[in-house]
């Protein structure tokens, strides 16, 4: 008798602590490889960089000093599918308007003709502000070089239209240079979910 | 054998009829320019976008322009060169360079334009082919 009783408590317990309690908070993955030194799991992060945006501004990982950043690749005279992939980052620059904890990058794949010049008349005619959208350019290799970090293409194509070859992947980057969420730009159901995992991440503080 | 061939033959021949008439009925709800639809969608909207809004003062609005009924003669001849430098949209001044599509003939570049010129509450007059002719003879 006694035991049934104790099973039948077990039982209960069982289900109550199975009940749906208060919705448990997406957490975003951390995104890449990652390795255990010395018991400690190392993750992928972001390694130093340096570039030039619209304002002849220095851009390096301390311009995102305690924010989060969205990382995408462009260029200007792109005949497929960058103004799509443009249109989908206003899109995130105008739902996170008033948001001091993100800012956007957008990288050119094609520094010989997009300009300092070049790249402000285009922020210019987006009618976005250059402290919170920066287009940067630099080294091609060493935006080429970034963007494998960032694990998204960019380079050089002749048989690609335009010249040249990227993805339009958008990238999510915490204040711990750890990317935390990607999604298709060119797809604006995907854009949709990536939004939120932005306010997931800004919630995180 | 002949029997059943000749059975299977008519099944064969019932299914040709069907899917030729399902393929007739999902036409009838598809835009009065479908194939300029098509066009549109492989050479446009990668820059004017599937709604044709644009992007905002990089890539003029096709959607509600004004550009349509100011100049339509000018149309076939960007459709098929291209075009550069400053254009005014809506009031507003535009500078970004279009490739063209020397690979549409006169017949697409048509119901290129009336798709555009029936899109998105567009509703702007259509064009005919023999003016899209002439003014594709007459481009700079």
């Amino acid at each position: 008798m006694m035991k049934c009783l104790f099973s039948f408590l077990a039982v209960i317990l069982i289900f109550a602590c199975a009940a749906p309690g208060p919705p448990k908070k997406k957490k975003l993955p951390i995104i890449g490889n990652k390795e255990v030194v010395n018991g400690d799991t190392i993750y992928h992060t972001i390694p130093d960089f340096s570039f030039i945006d619209q304002d002849s501004n220095l851009i390096t990982n301390g311009t995102f000093k305690d924010k989060a950043y969205v990382v995408d690749f462009f260029f200007i005279s792109c005949p497929t599918i960058c103004p799509k992939t443009t249109k989908q980052m206003l899109r995130i620059y105008d739902q996170f308007k008033e948001e001091d904890g993100l800012k956007l990058v957008a990288h050119t794949v094609d520094p010989k003709r997009d300009s300092v010049a070049a790249l402000k008349l285009y922020a210019h005619n987006l009618n976005v502000d250059s402290d919170r959208w920066h287009f940067v350019t630099g080294d091609k290799s060493d935006i080429y070089d970034i963007a494998e970090e960032y694990f998204s293409v960019a380079k050089e194509d002749p048989d690609a239209p335009g010249g040249f070859d990227h993805s339009g992947r958008f990238i999510l980057v915490d204040k711990n240079r750890m990317v935390r969420s990607f999604c298709n730009g060119t797809d604006p159901g995907d854009v949709d979910r990536f939004m939120e995992d932005i306010q997931i991440l800004l919630d995180e503080g | 054998m002949k029997g059943s061939s000749r059975i299977l033959n008519g099944f064969f021949f019932i299914g040709i009829v069907f899917s030729l008439f399902s393929t007739l009925n999902s036409c009838e709800d598809k835009h009065p320019y479908f194939q300029g639809k098509i066009l549109y969608e492989n050479f446009c909207a990668n820059c004017h976008m599937e709604d044709g809004s644009g992007l905002v003062e990089v890539i003029p609005p096709l959607a509600g322009s004004d550009y349509l009924i100011k100049y339509p003669e000018k149309l076939p001849c960007m459709i098929r060169y291209g075009i550069s430098g400053k254009m005014e949209v809506n009031g507003k001044t535009y500078n970004t360079e279009m490739p063209g599509a020397p690979q549409l003939t006169e017949f697409e570049i048509t119901n290129v334009i009336n798709y555009v010129n029936t899109a998105w509450g567009n509703n702007y007059p259509i064009a005919k082919h023999l003016e899209i002719r002439a003014a594709l003879e007459k481009c700079e």
